[in-house]
């Protein structure tokens, strides 16, 4: 599988980024390091989780989009997007005012991603059952954690489950709709309204397949204000007929549990990236026993914690849960009302293969990694082991390895240069001069309104 | 390479700490995930034997170009009848490692089934040492 080359929509704002090292930290995947008073995302370790942009206290990561202008181009024009959607706007707009919001920004239909969500249902208890489906099997909803299994544990990508996300299914169901309309497929565009910069490199980027269904991305946050900019309070126009394969499961899919709680007779469901990584470790150490069903979503409160909403986590969870209530289960929508052919809906789901990526491989010789692993573990010796990220990267342990791969150097660790200085093995101006070059002479100079302690918004 | 630490008897909170060291290194060679997965539960087993029943024990790790090496050796009690305890379900574990979770009797056997060279030495009131080997391409 070769499919198409990593898309990553987050960007480091030079002129914001202060070097701080919280982004470094952060990151599940060591893939950042401060570089010149710079953060520097590695591509190839980036799984799309977002700790980054959420750990920055100067709003230096940026999420490139799509032009919403683009949509113009097509005669049908489709907003599809997530359910949480809906949870993001005030009460007092209700699902019909919402979706006039969107018909008023330009879009001709507009349909919410998961739907007709009992085919997804079913295809993934079909793989769950079939008796090579390795246990426990593995949601592949969340990207970012599609990603970090590839990348950091690819024993694991074999547990993964081999069916497409609700994105994928809203993408075929909209087109087999409007080309039963009449439609030709040139004609229709299909934009996705993302919660997440993972669902963008998923859209861009599939994993598993050659190339992607949706014509463009919009960030949610920025689609959000420009339905708020139109949207109104007194109008009462019937949309529910888009809305008539939507179901309870569907609306809560994006919330944690939201897949667990059909799947297997023991699942379990975690949210929040570090948490995963923590369960994933004991998994791949066969530490963990019964357990047949995975969620595992890479935000805190999955898709509700998602880096593009607008709304607070929690209450958008309350509103999604109240909101499903008012839905039928998924099982009591008949396929008539569907009017498509679901047998090639549900061909449609399936992923053909998940490769594992390791990236963190020392080289194909193994003789030569053998060697530089023994050089890192000698040089640990020498470094503080206080993690401060002084030298840029994100802990002793990731600055050897990185010194025995030729991108850094002994000096850059500021413990060993002040040892250095003290035996007289560099000279004290040579030793802050090191320094400066990588923070920069702003981070020596007396400044009360310094960039990063200003904002770090007390 | 070579890798080394120290178990502590009866500390089931640090358990798992060498078997994520050593897994991570094997990952950075490149070894194959299955290989991996096969080392990594051999050596849980045999830290969390230690900890189960012994005071104190240590592990050193060799890792070779297409060879690992596990020695694990503690100060313990010592195991009374080795054929015994490599039969599947037989177990001394006490009643609190047995609520903890542990002690299912399947520890010398899950070793056996996942190492190609397992060696036991025991003596009874001072100690075991067992030394696992698995290849690698």
């Amino acid at each position: 599988m070769s499919g198409l080359p990593k898309y990553h929509a987050l960007k480091v704002d030079a002129a914001k980024c202060i070097g701080c090292t919280h982004c470094m930290k952060s990151c599940p995947a060591e893939a950042i390091r401060v570089v010149n008073g710079l953060a520097v995302i590695d591509h190839e370790r980036c799984v799309d989780c977002g700790q980054c942009h959420r750990a920055c206290p100067t709003k230096a990561f940026y999420v490139e989009q799509d032009d919403l202008a683009q949509i113009k181009s097509f005669k049908y024009r489709v907003i599809l997007f997530p359910s949480i959607m809906i949870g993001q706007f005030p009460e007092k707009y209700n699902e019909d005012r919402i979706y006039e919001g969107f018909k008023k920004v330009g879009f001709t239909h507009v349909y919410e991603v998961e739907q007709p969500m009992q085919l997804l249902i079913d295809s993934v208890k079909e793989y769950c059952i079939r008796p090579d489906s390795i246990k426990p099997a593995i949601s592949t909803y969340c990207p970012a954690i599609v990603r970090l299994i590839q990348s950091r544990y690819p024993s694991l990508t074999e547990n993964l489950i081999m069916r497409k996300a609700p994105h994928d299914l809203a993408a075929h169901f909209a087109i087999e709709r409007l080309m039963l309309e009449g439609a030709r497929r040139e004609e229709i565009g299909l934009f996705y309204a993302t919660p997440c910069i993972a669902k963008i490199a998923s859209v861009k980027s599939p994993v598993g397949e050659e190339e992607s269904i949706v014509d463009g991305v919009i960030n949610m946050n920025h689609l959000y204000n420009e339905v708020m900019k139109v949207i109104a309070d007194g109008e009462e126009i019937d949309h529910s007929e888009q809305r008539e394969n939507l179901s309870n499961e569907g609306v809560l899919w994006s919330l944690t549990r939201g897949e667990s709680r059909h799947f297997g007779s023991r699942s379990m469901a975690i949210d929040g990236i570090h948490n995963v990584v923590r369960f994933l470790e004991r998994l791949e150490n066969d530490q963990v026993h019964g357990i047949d069903f995975l969620e595992l979503r890479s935000c805190d409160q999955s898709c509700a914690g998602g880096i593009l909403l607008t709304g607070n986590r929690f209450l958008t969870t309350e509103r999604l849960e109240r909101r499903a209530k008012r839905y039928p289960s998924a099982k009591d929508i008949s396929n008539t009302v569907l009017k498509v052919n679901t047998e090639e809906l549900k061909q449609k789901l399936i992923i053909d293969s998940i490769s594992p990526k390791p990236v963190f491989i020392f080289g194909t010789d193994r003789a030569k990694a053998m060697d530089k692993m023994e050089r890192a573990q000698r040089i640990v010796c020498f470094l503080p082991g206080i993690d401060c990220g002084a030298c840029g990267a994100p802990n002793c342990h990731a600055l050897a390895e990185d010194m025995v791969n030729n991108k850094a150097k002994m000096s850059d660790c500021i413990f060993l240069q002040q040892m250095w200085v003290d035996e007289d093995r560099i000279k004290a101006k040579k030793a802050f001069l090191n320094v400066q070059k990588k923070w920069g002479t702003d981070r020596f100079k007396a400044d009360c309104k310094k960039r990063g302690r200003r904002n770090e918004g007390f | 390479m070579k890798l080394s630490f120290s178990i502590q008897g009866g500390d089931f909170t640090q358990a798992g700490h060498p078997s994520s060291q050593v897994k991570k290194v094997l990952k950075q060679l490149g070894i194959d995930g299955k290989a991996i997965k096969s080392i990594v539960i051999a050596l849980y087993e045999a830290e969390v034997n230690v900890v189960a029943h012994a005071y104190s024990g240590t592990m050193e790790v060799e890792i070779e170009e297409h060879k690992i090496t596990i020695l694990v050796s503690d100060e313990g009690p010592g195991i009374p009848d080795v054929e015994l305890a490599m039969q599947a379900g037989y177990s001394t574990a006490s009643k609190k490692v047995r609520e903890m979770g542990f002690g299912a009797g399947m520890g010398l056997p899950n070793i056996k089934k996942n190492t190609d060279e397992l060696l036991i030495k025991t003596e009874i009131g001072k100690g075991t040492t067992i030394k696992m080997v698995n290849y690698f391409i």
